[in-house]
């Protein structure tokens, strides 16, 4: 049923149900929001989105009212324009208007509201509470109330899309505020570090904490040799904090930006995501003959993929009677930090005490990982430190590169290699995508029986996906799994792997194999992405990653001449020894509450 | 004008020459219909202060389609100065149960909670001893209704019906965006009617007198008698059950302790009206008020006044939104700036600005009220802002 | 620990197991402690099956479910206008001295907790106050005195 309404003089018809604002946007008449964001429900706190409605004196907030048959809106007359700039006057009058100091200037809706509408410091005085402390506890996320317009889409984010419900508001009146359970620093709650807040926040008061700065003293010490990898959805996002249009591929202008920073190698997280596939694929395999054939009940049964530390840390938390379901496989991240400062320093001659390990990554949550203490199985540090693509964009701005007119360069090598597979880890269902192309071939001798290898019913923005593979022909040595159907599922935000996971609580749960990815859309929403981030914009990136996996010579971990190579030289085969020692992990409990 | 004398009236404090059960038990002996029309024709609006038609209310929810309805006594009475609900609830209780038995009766809901506040614990007992004679009773007659008791935990803003709701489903009590009304998607997404305390109480005498009887009584816009809760410099403090109609210069002469400099009528969310407008203001003309009365003398300090009101704005305002959380706050730091000299006497008409915005912008009735007091106080009482 | 449980487990009979049932347990609980500690919210959250911030984040709003320690008896007394009107300086300050604690503050042998609170509805006796959930109206300095000192001497 569709209602038929009058914004600023034009008629326009919407869907039953649909907002105010909604109705606005479809003619295009844009209203100014702030607490509105397409990924979460409606608030309606901010009232920086009000309209004026025949017949009515109060104004409405448009974002939360539904438009209704004969409605006549006015979204631009002076009791608006009065009322708007008195409200953001009001949010600044509570703000620390430190814009020269904040990193999310220029990338900032408060900014961009309050300098739209001419804001000055005369009309109001002063009510920002003084000593506000910077929670600076966390490895990955950064919190300062100074910075909170109380807009709550953190707290919208964490409980919707998330489930975690790390945060809350706290306090009434003028002591509302965002918080923590008791105001713990963010160390020490259940935050899972996944950035998906960060993403979510308008203005400067959660970020991820910039490491940067000591990246630039390593390239500055001539005793450092500086290795980067870069993750596969950075090169499609990279482009958004430079101006470019969403959904740039930019893989070879980051490769030569970088190189032309002075990192000593460029190399490719996707030589590790290829690694992983090897290696889970084998686990997989492994552990479905352990329950089929061997009967083992120690072994967990569905498996489930480990790659993005956001969910690690989740079930952790929330499951942790549960964790013989996740891979032992380490992340492609710290896969490649353990080998840079082994077998890249071994092959290249190098000390691994002079190498300083760098990720590009999409993800807040890969800072914390990278600090686990578990993760030195190279004898040090095996990730140095890990960026997100936002801070890489700002060192690229930093150094004054034209980033747009840079030519392209190919990764370094070795461990620069890449394969069509690797790169689709970056969107929704990649790893799975990647891990039957792989598997199946594994199993069979055979490619994975869909067109052009590509795998459609694990791909898009669905919050879970699933399929059966039939698995026929299979080689002798796989034999058990003849006749068997593959069951599998794909899930991302961590909402939605919470219900995979009731599943298993429940004994429910019919899969043998899943992808788990903590934010929405996967690695190409992370939490570390460019902002905004949105389904229009994860649909525009998701698509950037499989055009660059089309475009790939080799589409299949397997064929990836330098993972052959490492096995032949170094790790001998899947699951072997050294593979045990630097490529897998364990997990820990943690705290539920 | 319908300017009527100041006239006592003893409706609802009355003690029960009829048993308000006997009232439950003859209205629902007749049709839904034609109660709930006498609801509407007796003109009873709302009285928690906003002022809605109450067989309205009724009639939307009976036409709600749920397997579930609630009916919700509203009796957080949290605004300062006011303190009827708590003089019904300990003196006539089963009016109050009866009119909310008719109400549910009505629109087929079956649940009926008291939401009482914190600070009224001591009457718990006394109430849930007659809760339980109540349910009794309607077992007795066959009616499916019972009803117990919600203990808030101390948040003015839970008085507005939504927050009230968000509270009773162990929530914060931040105000929900309207629509979708408590009628149609209230305590747990069924249609609820929320209701003050003294609103159930008039229901049940509109049942028991009639509408025809009943509109006799107030002006023409407001009917009925009306509780008010005087307070302030007053010798007769306390509850009144008056006639709507009356100026406030009777009122004055009164209840005043002869030096009466101003009135604020409707609690701190109402007006402030001073000496000069006490002949031409009627109370329950043009606003509704929930009956909250405070008097001040010539002794007290206007200034002084509106600075406690603003701090209890500050601190109960549930904080979510811009124009109330913030706004606030600018109001109270604002008036001690011009106080102070800090900032120049035309800040002040600024500051009206700005409560106007508040009025028109905020998302619930608390911060859309804030202007009333303020802007009456900062108008009438412009020096002693300032000096 | 397991008292806790009890006041739980009751409540959630009442109430379900669903967020409904977190206002009565809160309530409950406060009666019997005066506040609520970190232990007893993390419980809460677990027996729910919500985040201990919700816990935090709908108790803090609320004046009455504490989440500091408070002394057996918490005074709370009104500071809306009219009772500010009738002298109510007079007699906090009167609290003041004898309890020897300012506003927000508790006694060394946790037996007191002093507070300022909104509006009680006694308007038209103020000055009033509460002390857990018992009235005192039309307060002065003097009537104060007596009340307080029945409390040291004769309640625990
Ligand atoms: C901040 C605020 C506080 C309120 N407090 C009360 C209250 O204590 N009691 C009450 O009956 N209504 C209160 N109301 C009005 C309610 O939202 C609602 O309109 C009323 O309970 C409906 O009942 P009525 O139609 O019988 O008046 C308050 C409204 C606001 C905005
Ligand atoms: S959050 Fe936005 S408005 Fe605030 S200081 Fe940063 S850039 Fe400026
Ligand atoms: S990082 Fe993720 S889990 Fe942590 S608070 Fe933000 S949204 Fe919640
Ligand atoms: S931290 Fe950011 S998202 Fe959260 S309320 Fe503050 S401004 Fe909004
Ligand atoms: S007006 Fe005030 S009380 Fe109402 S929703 Fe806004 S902040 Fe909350
Ligand atoms: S954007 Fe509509 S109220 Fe905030
Ligand atoms: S003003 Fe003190 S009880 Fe109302």
């Amino acid at each position: 049923m569709s209602v038929n309404l009058k914004i600023d003089g034009i008629n326009v018809s919407v869907e039953k149900g649909s907002t105010i604002l909604d109705a606005a946007k479809k003619i295009n008449i844009k209203i100014p929001t702030l607490c509105h964001h397409e990924d979460l429900c409606v608030a309606g706190n901010c009232r920086v989105c009000i309209v004026e409605v025949e017949g009515k004196n109060k104004l409405e907030a448009s974002c939360a009212t539904p438009a209704e048959e004969g409605m006549i809106i006015k979204t631009n007359t002076p009791k608006i324009r009065n009322a708007r700039k008195d409200i953001i006057s009001l949010l600044v009058s509570e703000h620390n208007t430190q814009c020269t100091t904040c990193y999310r200037s220029t990338n900032c809706e408060l900014q961009a509201l309050s300098s739209e509408h001419n804001i000055d410091h005369e009309r109001f005085l002063s009510v920002l509470k003084p000593h506000t402390k910077i929670d600076k506890s966390s490895w990955s996320i950064e919190k300062d109330d100074s910075k909170c317009v109380r807009c709550q889409r953190c707290v919208r984010t964490c409980a919707e899309l998330q489930h975690v419900n790390a945060l809350t508001v706290s306090g009434k009146g003028k002591e509302m505020k965002i918080s923590t359970f008791l105001n713990l620093p963010f160390s020490d709650v259940v935050c899972t570090n996944c950035g998906q807040c960060i993403t979510h926040c308008p203005t400067g008061a959660l970020t991820e904490r910039r490491y940067f700065d000591e990246v630039w003293e390593a390239i500055g010490d001539p005793t450092k040799h500086v290795v980067v990898n870069t993750a596969p959805s950075v090169r499609v996002a990279l482009g958004e904090m430079l101006g470019m249009p969403v959904g740039t591929r930019v893989t070879g202008k980051m490769v030569t930006a970088l190189k032309k920073m002075g990192i000593d190698a460029v190399l490719d997280t996707d030589f590790t995501a290829d690694l992983t596939i090897i290696e889970e694929g084998h686990e997989l395999l492994t552990r479905l003959k352990s329950v089929l054939v061997d009967g083992d009940t120690s072994v967990k049964l569905p498996m489930m993929t480990s790659c993005s530390p956001g969910w690690v840390k989740f079930i952790e938390h929330m499951y942790p009677e549960y964790l013989g379901h996740l891979s032992s496989c380490k992340s492609p991240q710290q896969m490649f930090g353990a080998l840079t400062k082994t077998y890249y320093a071994e092959k290249n001659n190098i000390n691994p005490k002079d190498i300083v390990s760098i990720a590009i990554m999409p993800c807040a949550a890969k800072k914390f990982e990278a600090n686990r203490p578990e993760m030195r199985d190279s004898g040090y540090q095996d990730i140095d430190a890990g960026l997100t693509t936002r801070e890489l964009g700002h060192m690229i701005k930093q150094a004054g590169l034209n980033f747009a007119e840079l030519e392209d360069t190919k990764y370094d090598s070795f461990m620069g290699d890449s394969t069509g597979a690797a790169v689709i880890f970056g969107a929704t269902g990649g790893v799975m995508e990647a891990a039957l192309r792989t598997a199946y071939e594994v199993v069979t001798g055979r490619e994975v029986p869909f067109k052009n290898l590509n795998i459609l019913p694990v791909r898009g923005l669905e919050g879970i996906k699933e399929a059966t593979i039939k698995i026929e022909g299979c080689l002798p040595a796989w034999s058990f799994l003849e006749g068997a159907e593959l069951k599998i599922a794909v899930a991302h935000g961590l909402i939605n792997a919470r219900q995979i996971m009731d599943m298993i609580v429940a004994g429910e749960c019919p899969y043998h194999f899943i992808e788990v990815m903590a934010c929405p859309g996967g690695c190409i929403g992370g939490g570390g992405q460019p902002i905004p981030t949105n389904n229009e914009i994860r649909l525009k990136r998701i698509k950037a990653i499989y055009d660059e996996d089309e475009g790939m010579p080799i589409r299949k971990s397997h064929e990836n001449p330098e993972v052959t190579k490492i096995y032949a030289d170094f790790l001998e085969k899947p699951l072997g020894h050294t593979s045990h020692k630097l490529l897998h992990t364990k997990y820990r409990k943690r705290n539920r509450y | 004008m319908t300017k009527k004398q100041l006239k006592r009236v003893d409706i609802i404090l009355s003690p029960y020459s009829v048993s308000p059960y006997q009232v439950l038990i003859n209205t629902v002996k007749r049709s839904k219909d034609e109660v709930i029309k006498e609801m509407i024709n007796s003109g009873l609006r709302g009285r928690g202060g906003a002022g809605f038609p109450t067989g309205l209310k009724w009639k939307l929810a009976s036409e709600q389609i749920s397997d579930e309805k609630y009916i919700i006594c509203n009796a957080d009475e949290g605004e300062p100065g006011t303190f009827k609900d708590r003089k019904i609830l300990s003196e006539v209780p089963r009016k109050v149960f009866s009119g909310m038995a008719i109400a549910g009766w009505a629109t087929n809901s079956t649940k009926g909670v008291v939401y009482l506040r914190r600070e009224y614990k001591y009457m718990v007992a006394d109430l849930e001893k007659e809760i339980e004679v109540f349910n009794n009773k309607a077992k007795e007659i066959g009616l499916d209704f019972s009803i117990n008791i919600f203990l808030g935990a101390g948040a003015y803003v839970c008085g507005e019906e939504t927050a009230l709701i968000e509270s009773m489903e162990g929530k914060r009590g931040e105000p929900r965006n309207k629509p979708p009304y408590p009628i149609q998607n209230g305590f747990k997404g069924k249609p609820t009617i929320v209701g003050n305390v003294e609103t159930f109480a008039s229901a049940s005498m509109v049942c028991r007198y009639g509408a025809d009887e009943y509109v006799k009584f107030g002006t023409n816009d407001q009917h009925g008698s009306k509780l008010f809760s005087i307070s302030g410099d007053s010798p007769k403090e306390g509850v009144h059950e008056l006639e709507l109609g009356m100026s406030i210069e009777d009122f004055v002469h009164e209840f005043g302790d002869g030096d009466t400099k101003a009135v604020q009528v409707g609690g701190v969310a109402g007006f402030c009206v001073p000496r000069k407008h006490f002949k031409t203001t009627i109370i329950g003309e043009g606003q509704t008020t929930g009956g909250a009365t405070m008097i001040f003398n010539s002794t007290r300090s206007m200034y002084h006044v509106l600075h406690n009101y603003l701090d209890f704005f500050v601190e109960e305002s549930c904080g979510q939104c811009t124009p109330c959380r913030v706004g606030t706050q600018q109001l109270l730091k604002g008036i001690e700036a011009v106080k102070l000299g800090e900032k120049e006497p035309e800040y002040l008409e600024q500051l009206i600005k700005l409560s106007q915005t508040m009025k028109v912008a905020s998302k619930c009735g608390l911060g859309q009220s804030v202007a009333n007091s303020f802007a009456s106080i900062v108008t009438n009482f412009k020096e002693e802002m300032i000096y | 620990m397991s008292e806790l449980k009890t006041v739980i487990s009751d409540q959630i009979k009442k109430h379900g197991k669903g967020r409904d049932a977190l206002m009565p347990i809160l309530q409950s609980i406060v009666e019997k402690n005066n506040y609520l500690t970190n232990e007893n919210m993390v419980e809460i959250a677990k027996e729910l099956d919500i985040s201990a911030a919700d816990v935090y984040g709908t108790a803090s709003f609320y004046s009455f479910l504490e989440t500091e320690e408070r002394g057996r008896y918490v005074i709370r007394i009104c500071k809306s206008i009219t009772c500010d009107m009738k002298g109510k300086g007079k007699v906090l300050r009167t609290i003041q001295d004898m309890l020897k604690i300012k506003i927000g503050e508790t006694t060394q042998n946790k037996k007191f907790s002093l507070l300022e609170t909104n509006c009680i509805g006694l308007c038209d006796q103020g000055p009033a106050m509460l002390i857990n959930d018992d009235f005192y109206n039309h307060l002065t300095p003097e009537k104060v005195r007596e009340v307080l000192v029945d409390y040291i001497r004769n309640k625990n």
